[in-house]
């Protein structure tokens, strides 16, 4: 197909991700120095011969990766194949002491997972091709300039050897969006297993391949035309790291690409790389391909073969599996489970909150009101996890009506939030104690005798005028009596 | 079979991903080198069939931390270093 067929039609994206996360163990993936960063580490303090790639040092491969691996592989329901092997991938370039890094190739350690993830309110099925692991290279500063203009380099093997599982997918994105959601769902997953820590710097890495085609080669269940996909040039984005920034290197990158074709140029087939400061991508003119890096297996590890781990490691309750556990313990609908389940942290003061109380009023007290106001002020559940147990009180105190529920949600969970006090001073400052029985009833009393009419159509059947008789009682307490509390006594001083 | 198995441009290409600047005299030297290098490996057609030792699998070991290399262990062998750093030339 011609780029000046192209540009006459409807476009649709597509786009399919690599994704490099660390895994979470106390030692290189092929050697036993520490994979922790101490605060303000010197350069070159976490290396043996192994890692430095001294001549005559072997590696040996770190069971807790191991199991991680098939930890991840479990979560994904991928394939663990009775034999993996590691590869040594060749290319010169000084992050990496051995001139090549063990990575795995033809025989990865898990082979086609899923992962679901929803869309815009749609559970769709994201396709995992494979998912291996490999060791980190070390990190290097270009001295005096940028990568091209610089002087020299310093070089810094720290890094080097720690384990990392590249996740590669299906093209199964169709917009930037779907990617992020991907990214975060399978940050979640991981996090739930234990394996990984969004929190450390550069944990996750993100590759992401990224072309147009027809829109009308897409079919009804999101299917592309092989072929079509075939003749695509398609770019590959590089130096992604988190989900944010790939939703904004992919977006640069489809408008990129769409604008190239409607303008009659064809995509060229190319990496590019992310530069987040500028937002924008650039080319990384890299003359190197697949077979430039001359694979071939790696005989100074044996193969393996753990495809029983999969039924010796146990894994914990995913979030998928929680949700439904939600609906079913609870008799939570699906969308306050999903919101519950959205995190672990989220999942975990759930369970704590609704030991003490109902699980609707937990669910409405942790999934509407916290969440709702910790995502306005694009706050996470984790950002207050020290200060959870206010929280809690909170609820104690509504539910001993010792505050209203309104004000606690409006004023005093908002407060809490914004200048960081516990329930009990906001009550205390603004005053919002509820009222004493006593004057509600001498409100309800002169409510009553300063609306003879009010009461006289209650009388006569007219239902609504208990509203106006409550809003009258509710103007006496400055908002601070229960709307409910005050209805059920107006009705029993007037049925009399 | 040609009679050089490995001819010139396939060297200055294994030469650019070494990046290693060769000029012609060598890489004609090294084409014919790689042909006489590759005929050694014809002698193993000679060798008889022996019994092999069983394969090793699963080798591993425990996620435990070890001592690693001091700085000044781990930067002994380097030409150049500044703070602390492996020091090299400009890459890109």
């Amino acid at each position: 197909m011609t780029a000046q067929a192209l540009e006459q039609r409807d476009l649709a994206v597509v786009i399919g991700l690599e994704v490099h996360v660390q895994l979470e163990t106390n030692s290189k993936i092929f050697c036993g120095c520490s994979t922790e960063a101490a605060e303000d580490e010197e350069p070159n303090t976490r290396t043996c011969p192994v890692c430095l790639g001294l001549p005559g040092a072997l590696p040996v491969l770190n069971e807790g990766a191991v199991e991680a691996a098939v930890k991840v592989g479990k979560a994904l329901n991928a394939d663990i194949p009775e034999e993996t092997s590691f590869h040594r991938k060749n290319y010169y370039y000084p992050d990496l002491p051995k001139n090549f890094q063990i990575t795995q190739y033809d025989a990865p350690i898990c082979r086609d997972g899923t992962i679901e993830v929803e869309i815009e309110g749609e559970r769709r099925v994201i396709n995992v091709r494979r998912a291996h692991l490999e060791e980190d290279p070390g990190s290097l500063q270009h001295k005096g300039g940028s990568i091209d203009a610089a002087d020299y380099t310093l070089v810094n093997y720290n890094r080097a050897g720690t384990p990392l599982m590249e996740i590669v997918t299906e093209p199964d994105f169709r917009s930037p969006r779907e990617a992020r959601r991907f990214l975060a769902k399978l940050e979640e997953v991981l996090e739930y297993l234990g394996v990984f820590d969004a929190t450390r710097d550069g944990s996750l890495r993100v590759d992401a391949n990224i072309s147009m085609v027809p829109a009308d080669e897409v079919d009804a269940d999101g299917r592309i035309d092989e072929e079509a996909l075939a003749a695509a040039n398609r770019t590959e984005v590089k130096n992604i790291s988190s989900h944010k920034g790939a939703e904004k290197a992919l977006a640069y990158e489809v408008t990129r690409q769409k604008n190239a074709i409607q303008r009659g140029r064809a995509v060229e087939q190319e990496t590019r790389h992310w530069d987040e400061s500028r937002g924008i991508t650039v080319s990384m003119r890299s003359k190197e391909e697949e077979k430039d890096y001359r694979y071939f297996r790696e005989h100074d590890l044996p193969p393996l073969r753990v495809s029983d781990w999969k039924e010796k490691i146990d894994i914990p309750e995913l979030p998928d599996a929680r949700r439904e556990r939600f609906r079913e313990a609870y008799g939570l609908d699906v969308e306050a489970a999903s919101k519950l389940t959205s995190t672990k942290a989220v999942a975990d003061f759930y369970e704590d909150v609704v030991e003490e109380f109902d699980p609707d009023l937990a669910a409405t007290w942790v999934a509407d009101n916290l969440l709702g106001e910790l995502n306005y002020r694009d706050m996470a559940i984790t950002d207050v996890e020290e200060r959870l147990g206010e929280f809690t009180r909170l609820i104690e105190l509504v539910d001993a009506g010792e505050i209203t529920r309104k004000n606690a949600e409006e004023i005093v969970l908002r407060r809490m939030l914004d200048e960081g006090e516990p329930p009990e001073a906001v009550i205390e400052a603004e005053g919002l104690g509820t009222v004493g029985e006593d004057e509600v009833e001498r409100a309800v009393a002169e409510a009553i005798e300063e609306n003879p009419e009010a009461v006289e159509d209650y009388r006569g059947g007219e239902g609504g005028a208990i509203n106006f008789l409550v809003g009258q009682v509710m103007r006496k307490t400055g908002g601070s009596a229960d709307p409910g509390d005050v209805n059920a006594m107006l009705r029993e001083r007037l049925d009399e | 079979m040609s009679d050089s198995p490995v001819d010139a441009d396939e060297v200055r290409h294994v030469a650019e991903l070494a990046r290693i600047d060769l000029d012609r005299e060598e890489v004609e030297a090294f084409a014919s080198q790689f042909a006489d290098i590759l005929a050694y490996f014809d002698a193993l057609d000679e060798v008889p069939e022996v019994e092999q030792e069983a394969d090793l699998v699963n080798v591993m070991r425990p996620d435990e931390v070890r001592e690693c290399l001091s700085q000044e262990e781990a930067l002994a062998n380097a030409p150049e270093t500044e703070d602390g750093y492996f020091k090299g030339p400009r890459v890109s």
